[in-house]
C-alpha cells in the first residue's frame, strides 16, 4: 500500500501526523494465525485484554469476540493465555 | 486520594475503544504494547500523553501514521517528565486565564528503561520534587530495546545484553537492577506502585489511582520483550505472571510512603509454598541461557539469594514479615 | 495611526529590563534555571510572581535542558512561554533548541551572552549564541538595555506570527549590558499587552481528517514530534527554512509597528546603518560594542575620515539583501567577531559577510577581527586601530593577514 508522498508545502508543520495507524494493516506480518473453537470459548475476553495489538474485540451486540485479522500479528499470546485452550495457532495458509 | 474504587469488568474494558490504536509497528508479542493499551483504557479523560524516545514512541508515530487517539507529544529521550512539567504548567495557567474549557486534563508520561532509570532520571526526579500533577509510567523491558538491546540501569543481574554480553570471562551484566520504585518512594511522592500486565485488573486500578492522585504518581510496570529477552512471543504475558510468582518482580503500592503488598504478591506471601523458584522464570529466556551452564551454578544461586533477600525486605516494609519466605 | 504613548523612565540594568518586558507581555509560563549573568532575570521575575504582579506559572526546573523542554512543551500546549540562559546553560540546551524549532514552538529566550568553558569564564562574549546559529532560532542582538527591553516585547510578535512560528533568542552582552544600569524608557502595561496580543494558532490537518488549531488539546487530538524517516524528514526542514525567509519581512514589520508606539526603531529591525551611506571604511559588529564604535566613528569623521558602522541586529535570518545594499559603496570592511570558530578560517560573522558579498561586482576588502573573548575589554583606541588598518588596506589594496585578534597579548 504505497501512497504518493506529499511535498513540503502540502504537509502540516512540526510533523503533525495526518493518518491514523488504523490505515496501516499489520495483519500480513503473521506466520501463525489464531483459530478459535467457539464451543470451547467461554467469552471471558482475556484474549481481548492481552492482545498487544488490540486485534481482538468484544462486541456485546453479537455477544462474542472477533479477531481482526487485519491487525493480528500472530504472536500467540491469546492462545497461550486462553484458560480453556479454545485458541490454537496454525500456520497461515497462502490462500491468495 | 479518592476512596471511590473504580469498578469495571473484563467485558467493559474489552468493549471500550482503544486509545492506543492498532496498526502500530511493535513486534508480535510485545509486552509494552499490551501495557500501554491497558493503561490507556484505564484513563478517565480528557488526557494528554507525552512520551520519551523508545520502542513505544517509535512504533506508534512513524510519520504520517499515528497510533494515538489523544493529544501526544514527543520531544527527546530524556524528556518525558520535563515535557509533562511544561504541559501541566501550561494547562494550569491557561485554565486560570480561562483560555481552555476543560476543568481538568490528565497528563501521562510514558517512558522505557532509558527514559526513566538513566538518561531520563534527572527530569523525573525534578518533576516529582516540584510536585507536578501527572502520572509517570515506566514500561520496563529491562534494557534499551529500541536501539538494539543494550543494558540499562534496569537490566537485572546476570542478564545478557548487547553491551553486557555473556562472554567467556564476564557472564552478562554484573551490576544490579536499580530499585527505581524505592527511589521514587524516597522522593516522598503521593503514589508509587508496581504492576505486571498478567494482573491486568491490578494494573488498571493502579493506573487510575495514579491519575486521580493530586500531584505526581509513578507506576513501574513489568513489560516482557520477546525480541530482547530471546523468549517466545506467545509467552510474554506468562512471563509477567512468573515474575510475580517467583518474586522477581513483586507488585505493591505506596500511598504517601505507606507500603502495601498487592493481592498477587500477597498470595505468594501468604502461601510461600507456592512461591516459584527463579529458575522457572529464567529458563526459556535466551538472555539468561548462560546461567544454566554448569559453570554458572553459583550465579544462578546468587540470583535466587538476592531475590529472596529483596523479597524479605519488601515483606518487612509492607508489614507482612510474619509470613515466612 | 497611533501616536507614541507616554512612557516612563526607569533605571534598569539589562537583566531587569528583560524581566520587566516579560512581566508586561502576558507570558503564561516561564521555565528557567539560573546561570550567571542571567540570574537577575529569573530572580526579578520570581519577585513579580511572589508579589502576585504577574499571572504566570513559574517553573524552577532542575537544569537548562529541562528549562527548554518544559518551555517547548508548554508552548505547544498553547501557552506563551519565556526562558533565559547563558553560556553553558545554552550549550546544555543544544539538543532541545533544534527540537523547539522543529516543533515550531515560538518560545522567546533571553541570552545574557557569555563565554563557553573551558576554562570557565563568566564574562561576556558571543560564543554561546553563535554556537547555536544552525538551530533554527531567530537570533537578535541588543546594543543596550533599552533595546533588550524592546526586543523581548517584539520577539513574541515575531515568533508567534503565523508565517513564522519559530523560537526567538535575544542576546544582551553579559555583565556589560546585563548588569549595567541604564535609563530605560518603558511603555505602559496596557500598551505592551495590546501590542503582544493574544496568541493565535494556525489550523493544521490532523489524523482525524479535520483541521484544528495547532496545539495539544483533548478536544482535537493531534500527534506532535513523530519519527519522520528518510521519506519525510527533509521536507520538514525545508518548511523551517521557509519560515526563516518569512521572518526577514516580519522582523521589519514588527520593528516599524513598534516604532509607531514607542518612537524607537532599530535600523529596519535587521541592520542599523551608522554613517554608512558615504563611508569608505566601515566596521560590522553586534551588540554593545556598537555603542563604543559609534563614538569612535564620530571622532574619525571629525578628522575627515569617511568612517561608518553596520550594526547587525539580526544574525538569523541573515539579512542578505539589506547587507549588500548597506555596504555597496564601502571599500574596506572590518567584520568583528566576539567569538571564535576554531579551524573555521575566521569567525562566523566574517564568514557570513565574505560569502554573501562574494558575487557582488564591487565587493570591499574584508578583514576579520576576533575580539573581546571571555569579557576582554575593548577600548576606543583598540577600535580606532581597526579603522587605521582599514585605511592602510585602502592604500595598499592588500592585506597580509585577513584574520586578526584585537586585544590579545602575543
Amino acid at each position: 500500500m504505497t501512497n504518493k508522498n506529499k511535498n513540503w508545502k502540502e504537509i502540516a508543520p512540526a510533523g503533525v501526523c495526518s493518518k491514523s495507524s488504523l490505515d496501516f494493516l499489520t495483519g500480513d506480518w503473521k506466520t501463525y494465525t489464531p483459530v478459535r473453537d467457539p464451543e470451547k470459548c467461554t467469552r471471558c475476553v482475556i484474549c481481548a485484554l492481552f492482545c498487544p495489538d488490540g486485534a481482538i474485540n468484544w462486541y456485546p451486540e453479537k455477544n462474542d469476540i472477533e479477531i481482526n485479522q487485519d491487525f493480528c500479528k500472530g504472536c500467540g499470546i491469546c492462545a497461550n493465555e486462553c484458560p480453556t485452550n479454545a485458541i490454537v495457532m496454525k500456520i497461515e495458509q497462502e490462500s491468495k | 486520594m479518592t476512596t471511590q474504587e473504580w469498578k469495571f469488568t473484563a467485558k467493559e474494558i474489552a468493549e471500550k475503544p482503544d486509545l492506543f490504536l492498532a496498526g502500530h509497528r511493535a513486534c508480535a508479542g510485545c509486552g509494552p504494547a499490551t501495557v500501554l493499551r491497558l493503561i490507556m483504557k484505564a484513563t478517565r479523560g480528557p488526557t494528554i500523553v507525552t512520551e520519551a524516545t523508545g520502542c513505544m514512541e517509535v512504533v506508534s508515530s512513524i510519520y504520517p501514521y499515528t497510533s494515538w487517539a489523544v493529544p501526544w507529544l514527543h520531544t527527546a529521550f530524556e524528556t518525558a517528565a520535563s515535557n509533562a512539567s511544561g504541559i501541566e504548567a501550561a494547562l494550569k495557567i491557561m485554565r486560570k486565564k480561562r483560555r481552555i474549557s476543560q476543568e481538568h486534563v490528565d497528563v501521562i508520561a510514558f517512558a522505557g528503561d532509558g527514559g526513566t532509570f538513566d538518561i531520563g532520571f534527572q527530569a523525573l526526579s525534578g518533576a516529582v520534587e516540584r510536585g507536578h500533577d501527572f502520572l509517570f509510567v515506566l514500561y520496563d523491558n529491562e534494557a534499551y530495546m529500541n536501539t538494539g538491546i543494550q543494558r540499562s540501569g534496569g537490566t537485572p543481574h546476570g542478564a545478557a545484553t548487547t553491551t553486557s554480553p555473556a562472554g567467556t570471562v564476564i557472564p552478562g551484566k554484573l551490576e544490579y537492577k536499580k530499585p527505581i520504585a524505592d527511589i521514587m518512594v524516597a522522593h516522598g511522592m503521593p503514589y508509587v506502585a508496581t504492576a505486571s500486565p498478567y494482573y491486568w485488573k491490578d494494573l488498571m486500578t493502579k493506573a487510575r489511582k495514579g491519575l486521580e492522585v493530586e500531584g505526581p504518581a509513578f507506576l513501574h510496570v513489568f513489560a516482557p520483550c520477546p525480541r530482547g529477552w530471546r523468549s517466545n512471543p506467545t509467552k510474554s504475558i506468562e512471563y509477567s505472571k512468573l515474575a510475580v510468582e517467583s518474586c522477581i518482580f513483586p507488585v505493591w503500592e505506596s500511598v504517601n510512603g505507606h507500603c502495601k503488598l498487592s493481592t498477587p504478591s500477597r498470595l505468594v506471601a501468604l502461601a510461600p509454598q507456592k512461591k516459584k523458584p527463579v529458575a522457572d522464570y529464567l529458563k526459556g529466556q535466551g538472555r539468561f541461557r548462560h546461567l544454566f551452564k554448569p559453570k554458572s551454578k553459583q550465579l544462578l544461586e546468587e540470583i535466587q539469594h538476592i531475590t529472596d533477600e529483596r523479597w524479605k525486605c519488601l515483606l518487612k516494609k509492607c508489614g507482612e514479615s510474619k509470613t515466612s519466605v | 495611526m497611533q501616536k507614541t504613548v507616554k512612557q516612563k523612565m526607569m533605571a534598569l540594568a539589562g537583566d531587569q529590563a528583560v524581566a520587566y518586558a516579560v512581566k508586561q507581555s502576558d507570558v503564561d509560563v516561564v521555565a528557567a534555571y539560573p546561570i550567571t549573568p542571567q540570574t537577575i532575570i529569573v530572580e526579578k521575575f520570581s519577585e513579580y510572581v511572589a508579589n502576585g504582579e504577574v499571572e504566570t506559572e513559574f517553573v524552577c526546573v532542575e537544569s537548562e535542558h529541562s528549562a527548554m523542554t518544559a518551555s517547548l512543551a508548554a508552548s505547544v500546549t498553547g501557552a506563551r512561554t519565556f526562558t533565559a540562559t547563558a553560556s553553558a546553560g545554552l550549550a546544555l540546551m543544544h539538543e532541545m533548541l533544534f527540537v523547539t524549532s522543529g516543533c515550531r514552538a515560538p518560545v522567546v529566550m533571553a541570552i545574557a551572552n557569555r563565554a563557553l568553558s573551558a576554562p570557565l569564564n563568566i564574562h561576556g562574549d558571543h560564543s554561546d549564541s553563535m554556537a547555536q546559529r544552525d538551530s533554527g532560532w531567530i537570533q537578535l542582538y541588543a546594543e543596550n538595555a533599552q533595546e533588550a527591553y524592546d526586543s523581548i516585547i517584539q520577539a513574541f510578535r515575531i515568533g508567534e506570527n503565523l508565517n513564522v512560528l519559530l523560537p526567538v533568542m535575544v542576546g544582551l552582552d553579559g555583565f556589560t549590558l546585563s548588569h549595567t544600569l541604564e535609563n530605560v524608557e518603558v511603555l505602559p502595561d496596557e500598551t505592551v499587552k495590546e501590542f503582544v496580543g493574544v496568541r493565535k494558532f494556525p489550523d493544521v490537518l490532523t489524523h482525524n481528517g479535520k483541521t484544528a488549531p495547532f496545539r495539544l488539546d483533548p478536544a482535537n487530538p493531534m500527534t506532535m514530534g513523530p519519527i519522520a524517516l528518510q521519506n519525510y524528514y527533509f521536507e520538514f526542514k525545508r518548511q523551517q527554512e521557509e519560515a526563516m525567509e518569512h521572518a526577514v519581512n516580519v522582523i521589519q514589520q514588527v520593528n516599524s509597528e513598534y516604532a509607531k508606539i514607542s518612537g524607537r526603531s532599530y535600523g529596519n529591525g535587521l541592520i542599523e546603518n551608522y554613517r554608512l551611506e558615504d563611508a569608505e571604511v566601515a566596521a560590522v559588529c553586534l551588540g554593545s560594542t556598537a555603542g563604543t564604535m559609534k563614538t569612535v566613528v564620530d571622532g574619525l569623521r571629525q578628522n575627515g575620515v569617511k568612517a561608518g558602522l553596520l550594526r547587525l541586529r539580526t544574525f538569523r535570518p541573515l539579512p542578505v539583501e539589506e547587507i549588500r545594499s548597506a555596504v555597496a559603496n564601502v571599500k574596506a570592511l572590518a567584520v568583528m567577531d566576539k567569538c571564535i570558530s576554531f579551524g573555521g578560517n575566521g569567525g562566523p560573522v566574517f564568514n557570513a559577510f565574505r560569502h554573501l558579498l562574494y558575487e557582488e561586482a564591487n565587493h570591499p576588502h574584508i578583514v576579520n577581527y576576533i575580539y573581546g573573548l571571555g569579557g576582554r575589554d575593548t577600548s576606543p583606541s583598540d577600535l580606532r586601530s581597526i579603522y587605521e588598518t582599514l585605511q592602510e588596506l585602502l592604500q595598499t589594496g592588500h592585506v597580509e593577514k585577513p584574520i586578526r585578534y584585537l586585544g590579545l597579548r602575543s
